[in-house]
């Protein structure tokens, strides 16, 4: 039982990662019906950025943990927004009409173009840092076993929560979700109506990479240690969160995080550590098969 | 005119400079480097790289929008300064920056000249000189390049080095036009195709090493596996849209590649699999002496030993396995099933419509492709005598991916000159190796963008019904 809940409130922290990154698959899908492939990549570079930071921090010494994170959170989400902009701006937005593969292999072009960067400019070795929170406090004890929660966990679960509140709102109730919406069910409609069709598709990525940078920041601050192919795996588990909740829903994708993060964590648990990676892209396989519009997903009808 | 505009051109070009600088600020500006193991890392400030980069792409984006507005000469005069100033002896902070210093200078020459380029070429193209050029080139530059192949380890040039890089260009054309029939062909986007080498490479080390199984016995035998593996995966997800598709595929490959890592008793893990048998030719082996009951190959023809003739005939092995990929694609384009292919990359819905039935169809794509990656990678383990799940990642998977895209999806010669271009160019020029993969995703980035049909753009149906030339309905 101790065991379990351990295994149960680690899961959750993870699944909150992943669900942050899937929302900037879910979302880029939702309105332009592309994978963004290079979506782990810009999580991979908000890890950096936040790594930079904290150590800026350091040496201008400010020493307060909670000053620190939120200075670092603004700092990797503003900077890792213009990375999202610019993969939009120059490698999808000049293939849009052209057929229907051609972003993706462009995202695929960008996705190790964006690696082989930050190994170049950063290294390959792997870095570690960003632990500026440690502790936690016993949950309970029982068959003497302690089901510690971290205050780590508590910030990846709160920030998270927060973040997929306003960002709930965001979609639901200001001007930009409007347009944001009206693009998702029809691009020529909405562009008719006068909404600028390019800055909102800009604004989806912009909003997606300012997440993942979260994302990124959180799983520096959870593992204490990032490399340049993080991106990779992160990738595609929250991509496979995003499908497994229902593409291009955004609820879907943080249930579809929180469900990938039980089944790889529970999985290391009980089964082997070695094979969770291969539970995780099994469960993609599965999902696609047999329903391949997620758990909260609407049918998708194709049109002539 | 012009000179109203170039207030607007400085400004977009500072702005250009402006998002680089932001993007580059702490990525390039603030390089971490390890100290110790316990204090963890300390800043080396790379500000001035990042300094003269910027300027670099300040030039280069003013330069852009003067060829754009047909400003030719200044565009190309900046272009040579820059290039100059790449290759002076000038100290810039790094070796990478003189690269990037010329080749962008080199590039905004390129793209200044390239509307009197083009029309030179159009121009070129018309008179009936330049039209019977272009017929021969259509039609012998594969026998051309077929020559070439065949006789290269006969020339002086066929020196160890060459044999060795011509083995590794001509494993890749092989999986390139493996490929090219399920992406080129089919349509279906396969980011796991390296899954299929994997197999092939494991079967042969695998029956050759415990069971003593020799190449050309194992060669069919791992077609065949791969083939089932293929039919395996691509039964339940080939209904799915391409992009699923693609993903999907991409799982897949990963799955092997940690089955493979992580079933140690069957394939060793991590630590691969070493020693494996080369090919035999009629039954003699490559080596300076014979094992026990064999002949070596130098015995039974009756030559002086040389460790050359190993090469020489893994070259021709390979060169003999491409060729029937090539061979075997030409000709099931001309069957129904092959036309089937092309038809349903083109509309899956109208295919229906005719009665095809898309999922077999694509599956005879699938499996066949998955057939030829699983010949290429018993050939790699033959050729390497180690493998390891190392050579299986996901990268090579869209190495082979970026040689189809970049020859043109479809066309046969393109994989060749892609192949050529992608593997052979960074093996000549070693000291730009590791900037090898960057170049890579960038180039499939920009020929997406600028010619989203390849090098050699070729998506001529391989039948019509009424010829060109002949008067028909339509």
């Amino acid at each position: 039982m101790a065991y379990f809940s351990q295994q149960l409130i680690n899961a959750i922290t993870l699944g909150a990662i992943y669900g942050l990154i899937a929302i900037g698959y879910t979302m880029v899908y939702g309105i332009i019906g592309m994978i963004n492939f290079a979506h782990g990549e810009v999580f991979m570079i908000g890890a950096f950025i936040s790594l930079i930071g904290f150590m800026i921090c350091g040496m201008l010494g400010i020493g307060s943990a909670p000053v620190a994170i939120v200075l670092v959170l603004l700092l990797a989400m503003a900077f890792t927004m213009v990375y999202g902009w610019t993969i939009e701006r120059l490698a999808y937005r000049p293939l849009r009409g052209s057929f229907r593969l051609a972003p993706l292999i462009s995202a695929i072009g960008v996705s190790i173009a964006l690696q082989n960067y930050v190994q170049l400019v950063q290294g390959a070795r792997p870095k570690p840092g960003g632990q500026v929170v440690s502790g936690g406090f016993n949950l309970f004890s029982s068959d003497g076993f302690d089901v510690v929660v971290s205050w780590l966990q508590i910030i990846i679960v709160v920030v998270t929560i927060l973040l997929m509140a306003g960002f709930t709102w965001l979609i639901a109730s200001t001007s930009l979700g409007r347009q944001q919406r009206a693009c998702e069910q029809d691009m020529k409609m909405a562009a008719l109506l006068g909404v600028d069709v390019n800055r909102t598709i800009s604004l989806t990525f912009v909003l997606g990479a300012a997440l993942a940078a979260v994302a990124g920041m959180l799983f520096l601050m959870y593992y204490g240690i990032i490399d340049f192919f993080i991106g990779f795996l992160a990738g595609i588990k929250a991509f496979t969160a995003a499908v497994l909740g229902g593409i291009g829903s955004l609820p879907g994708a943080m249930l579809g995080g929180l469900l990938i993060g039980l089944i790889e964590v529970f999985w290391a648990a009980y089964f082997s550590s070695e094979y969770k990676d291969v539970a995780a892209f099994s469960i993609l396989v599965l999902v696609l098969i047999f329903r391949p519009t997620g758990l909260l997903g609407k049918p998708e009808i194709e049109k002539v | 005119m012009v000179g109203a505009r170039l207030p607007l051109m400085l400004k977009d070009a500072a702005l250009t400079a402006l998002v680089a600088a932001a993007l580059g600020v702490f990525i390039v500006g603030f390089h971490t480097v390890d100290i110790g193991s316990r204090t963890g890392l300390s800043f080396d400030f790379w500000f001035a790289d990042l300094g003269v980069a910027l300027v670099v792409i300040f030039l280069g984006r003013l330069g852009l929008s003067l060829a754009a507005e047909g400003l030719r000469w200044p565009a190309i005069a900046l272009g040579v300064v820059m290039l100059i100033a790449g290759i002076s002896p000038l100290r810039l902070p790094s070796g990478f920056l003189h690269w990037f210093v010329a080749l962008g200078g080199a590039l905004l020459v390129v793209r200044a000249a390239w509307p009197w380029a083009n029309q030179a070429i159009a121009a070129g193209a018309a008179t009936p000189t330049g039209r019977l050029i272009d017929r021969i080139g259509n039609q012998w530059a594969g026998w051309f390049l077929l020559a070439v192949a065949v006789l290269l380890p006969l020339t002086p040039i066929g020196d160890q080095k060459t044999m060795d890089l011509g083995v590794l260009i001509l494993t890749y054309v092989m999986l390139g036009w493996g490929l090219n029939i399920v992406v080129g062909l089919a349509g279906l986007l396969d980011l796991g195709y390296v899954a299929f080498y994997a197999v092939g490479a494991y079967s042969y080390a695998l029956l050759s090493t415990q069971h003593g199984l020799g190449f050309w016995a194992v060669l069919p035998l791992a077609g065949m596996l791969a083939a089932s593996f293929g039919i395996l995966l691509g039964f339940p997800v080939l209904r799915l849209r391409g992009d699923y598709l693609a993903i999907v595929t991409l799982g897949f490959g990963e799955i092997i590649r940690l089955v493979i890592l992580n079933w140690v008793d069957l394939t060793s893990g991590p630590a691969g699999i070493g020693s494996i048998p080369g090919p035999t030719l009629f039954g003699a082996v490559f080596a300076e002496t014979a094992p026990e009951g064999k002949q070596t190959v130098a015995e039974m023809l009756g030559v002086p030993f040389s460790s050359n003739q190993r090469l020489i005939f893994l070259y021709y092995v390979i060169l003999g396995l491409a060729l029937v990929t090539n061979l075997f694609t030409q000709r099931m384009r001309r069957l129904p099933v092959g036309r089937a292919w092309e038809a349903l990359r083109e509309d899956e819905t109208a295919c229906k419509a005719l009665g095809i039935n898309p999922t077999n169809t694509k599956l005879t794509a699938f499996a066949i492709g998955a057939m030829f990656a699983g010949f290429a990678g018993s050939f790699f383990a033959a050729k390497q005598r180690f493998i390891s799940p190392e050579s299986f990642t996901f990268i090579e998977s869209a190495i082979i991916l970026a040689i189809v895209v970049l020859g043109g999806m479809g066309s046969q010669i393109g994989v060749v000159l892609a192949a050529v271009l992608l593997i052979g160019l960074p093996e000549w020029f070693r000291e730009l190796g590791s900037y090898r993969m960057l170049a890579f995703g960038l180039a499939m980035v920009l020929i997406m963008v600028f010619r989203p049909r390849g090098l050699i753009a070729h998506r001529e149906p391989s039948i019509r019904l009424h010829p060109i030339g002949a008067k028909g309905g339509g």
